[in-house]
């Protein structure tokens, strides 16, 4: 998720960005020296290499260094067969997918691997931008990787992207405004109407990311396959594809947007919200309950350490899973995370391939989550006594990611989502009785650039 | 070509009596903008006709195989969409806004620039600062001052959570405030250059037949700068028509803020609709030619003037 890695990078800025820059001013000279040395050994090498070693170009989400790391770890574990070199791309998802997709349309020989959304793939692959695995490689791709995850890397019926790590949202909430509003929100029966009850009872709110952005899709479409529904039915008919949203299922979604935004548990920026927006409106002193990834745990944490946030946030904060639209029916909470396409114009296919297989290892999923805090695509790294120390809802995240539905995989993700998100913005305009009926209405026409959109 | 200077013209044509030597000097001028003259058809004409011809298809550039042809298809789209024409009213309503503000500031600025007796250079200077600042930079400390979180705005004017960029109508006050801002020194500019231009002895004369200050400025003053004013307008408006960068940074064309300009850009780049896109683009390059037309025409701007050539 795109979105979150903004999030994280302005976190990173304010709670550890802190700490390097004193350690790097108290060190200035020797590190000098050191990155001067290295430059003069990059160079050598670089000259010395140039015929033997291929040299492979990772487009990279940004993130606080991570994949970075990896890189220099395969790099290693290559022995020389191979050099991994990132490049980072824009902050948010959408900037990002605009520049692939820029630079693929132009057959970029010179775009190796790229940590992709995984709401792209169908369309990248759709446009033959990436190179799919053969059904000899899928195996160390998909086994013992979340299936959600896997099926979003499908396009029909090949594997064009590697899982590298997956994502999905909690509710989480003040263990002070639950008890205020006497009610349990891990309890196997809480829905959204609960929710909401709650919040206007204890007089707190419930964040949501509402911004015209991929976010506020996220939390429609989690929504719409809690209660049971799918966006688009027929997706493999690419533009001529239908949208069900006048449905019951629909409904329902929109009866649950309305309600909240119309309500005083709602935030007054919820228009305008993002993901650290809407972790700053939980720490406010009407903060009650959110949905959000599982990143803002850390960033509590870190933010309560340097003083930002009261030091008695993170005690307070309880987590549960994505709440239910109709009680009883299991919630579908969203999917998240980023998997690794090689594009299919780059000259080193084979390396490509083995640098996939290195960076989504178990360990170093493992060591990705350690490190950036997002959660692995394999379900077995959760078990591990490291990572369950460091993330006390370890559990809840990957039980979570089990149940999640992807979005609308479809090679037109980008104008669905669009498309919803204009006539679903702001959400205090959503009216279950018009909005279902007049975004099935819309949608293709976008498709078939009989609207503008 | 000594050949064609020897034969006699023609009686009876338009320009007879052109000497051989005017005739040289033309034959060298065009020569020597020939170069000039092939990078503009590179660099403007090319990619225009590309688009024109882009525009007459349905195409997307991730879906490369479902590739139509659909005339002026796509022309009809975009002119029957609401959407359009609601972005068509916001850039309009977001250029008359800035243009007219701006126009009555810069006027306030370049008398003072031009009137300054102490610090002249600093006053001057600061008021262009403004102006040196990136447009992205300005509309990023503009958004922060007026975002909840970490603006400083609400503080000022006790207004408690209110939040500017939920709302299309105070969304673009903040957005037409921050290009206010950001470009009412241009326009002080040009004005500064015309009010330079205005002869010192109208003025004197105007006071001896007992004219008041305010008589002087609206008789004298502007009637001669005419020529200034038109040209600060014309640029102004057909920069503010483009509007981008503040309405991408702050709102990014939400709460019905988009502009032509924003539009454009989401339909090629963001949905790479190359076609939907291109149709809408060259939309936005006829209105343009519209708005130069009339200035030009209409109001029979002479830009050799402004700039001072005649």
């Amino acid at each position: 998720m795109g979105k979150v890695e903004r999030a994280r990078a302005g976190r990173g800025r304010r709670g550890g960005g802190r700490r390097d820059r004193r350690s790097r001013t108290s060190r200035a000279g020797p590190v000098r020296a050191s990155v001067a040395l290295v430059l003069l050994a990059g160079g050598l090498t670089a000259c010395g290499s140039e015929s033997g070693t291929p040299s492979l170009t990772w487009y990279t989400n940004p993130d606080n260094g991570g994949q970075a790391k990896l890189a220099a770890a395969c790099t290693q574990a290559a022995n020389g067969k191979y050099r991994i070199k990132t490049s980072v791309l824009p902050n948010d998802a959408t900037q990002q997918r605009e520049q692939l997709v820029r630079r693929l349309a132009a057959k970029d020989s010179g775009l190796d691997l790229m940590s992709l959304d995984p709401v792209f793939i169908a369309e990248a692959a759709n446009a033959g931008f990436l190179r799919p695995f053969t059904s000899a490689e899928e195996a160390q791709f998909t086994q013992g990787v979340f299936p959600a995850s896997v099926e979003n890397a499908r396009w029909e019926g090949k594997l064009f992207a590697a899982p590298f790590w997956a994502n999905t949202q909690l509710l989480w909430y003040r263990k002070s405004a639950a008890k205020r509003a006497g009610v349990d929100p891990t309890a196997a029966d809480f829905t959204w109407d609960k929710l909401i009850d709650a919040a206007l009872r204890s007089n707190t709110t419930v964040a949501v990311t509402g911004n015209k952005y991929e976010g506020y899709m996220v939390w429609i479409s989690a929504l719409m396959a809690s209660a049971g529904g799918r966006i688009i039915t027929n997706p493999e008919r690419g533009s001529d594809a239908t949208v069900d949203f006048d449905s019951p299922a629909g409904r329902a979604t929109a009866t649950i947007i309305s309600k909240l935004a119309r309500s005083r548990a709602a935030s007054p920026t919820l228009s305008t919200e993002i993901e650290d927006p809407a972790r700053n409106t939980f720490n406010a002193a009407r903060g009650g309950f959110m949905i959000n990834w599982p990143y803002i745990y850390a960033a509590d944490l870190a933010d309560a350490e340097a003083g930002v946030i009261d030091k008695s946030i993170p005690a307070d904060i309880g987590w549960a899973r994505y709440p239910q639209v109709t009680a009883g029916q299991p919630s579908k909470p969203p999917l998240g995370g980023i998997s690794l396409g090689i594009g299919a114009y780059g000259k080193h296919e084979n390396e490509a391939v083995e640098a996939a297989r290195c960076i989504t290892s178990e360990p170093n999923m493992k060591a990705y989550m350690l490190a950036e805090g997002n959660p692995a695509a394999r379900p077995a790294v959760f078990d591990d006594p490291e990572i369950v120390k460091q993330f006390p809802m370890a559990t809840l995240i990957r039980d979570s990611i089990n149940a999640a539905a992807p979005r609308p995989i479809t090679p037109y993700y980008p104008d669905v989502s669009s498309g919803v998100q204009s006539k679903w913005h702001p959400p205090a305009s959503v009216n279950p009785n018009t909005t279902p009926k007049e975004t099935d209405d819309f949608i293709p026409k976008v498709l078939r650039d009989q609207r503008l959109l | 070509m000594t050949v064609t200077v020897d034969k006699p013209l023609p009686a009876g044509t338009g320009r007879a009596e052109i000497t051989d030597r005017a005739k040289a000097e033309r034959r060298l001028g065009l020569l020597l903008s020939a170069p000039a003259i092939v990078v503009m058809l590179l660099v403007t004409a090319y990619p225009l006709l590309n688009a024109l011809y882009l525009s007459m298809f349905s195409y997307r550039l991730t879906a490369p195989d479902d590739r139509r042809f659909v005339w002026f298809g796509n022309y009809v789209t975009a002119l029957t969409d609401g959407l359009f024409w609601q972005d068509v009213f916001t850039t309009f309503f977001v250029t008359a806004v800035t243009v007219g503000i701006e126009l009555v500031l810069g006027f306030a600025f370049a008398m003072v620039m031009h009137r300054a007796i102490f610090m002249r250079r600093t006053v001057r200077t600061s008021i262009l600062i403004p102006y040196g600042i990136v447009t992205v930079i300005s509309a990023f400390a503009w958004r922060y001052a007026f975002d909840l979180n970490s603006g400083f705005v609400n503080g000022w004017l006790g207004l408690g959570d209110y939040a500017w960029f939920t709302g299309r109508w105070s969304s673009l006050s903040v957005i037409i405030l921050s290009e206010v801002w950001k470009t009412t020194p241009f326009v002080s500019l040009l004005l500064l250059a015309g009010l330079a231009q205005v002869p010192r002895d109208l003025g004197e004369a105007a006071t001896v037949d007992g004219a008041t200050a305010w008589q002087r400025l609206w008789r004298v003053t502007i009637p001669n700068m005419k020529a200034a004013i038109l040209v600060a307008v014309l640029f102004r408006t057909l920069d503010a028509w483009r509007i981008f960068d503040s309405i991408f940074v702050m709102t990014a064309g939400q709460n019905q803020t988009e502009s032509l300009s924003f539009l454009t850009y989401r339909q090629t780049i963001t949905r790479t609709a190359i076609g939907l896109g291109d149709a809408v683009g060259v939309l936005l390059f006829l209105s343009v030619v519209l708005i130069a037309a009339v200035f030009i025409k209409g109001f029979r701007v002479d830009l050799a003037q402004a700039r001072g050539e005649r």
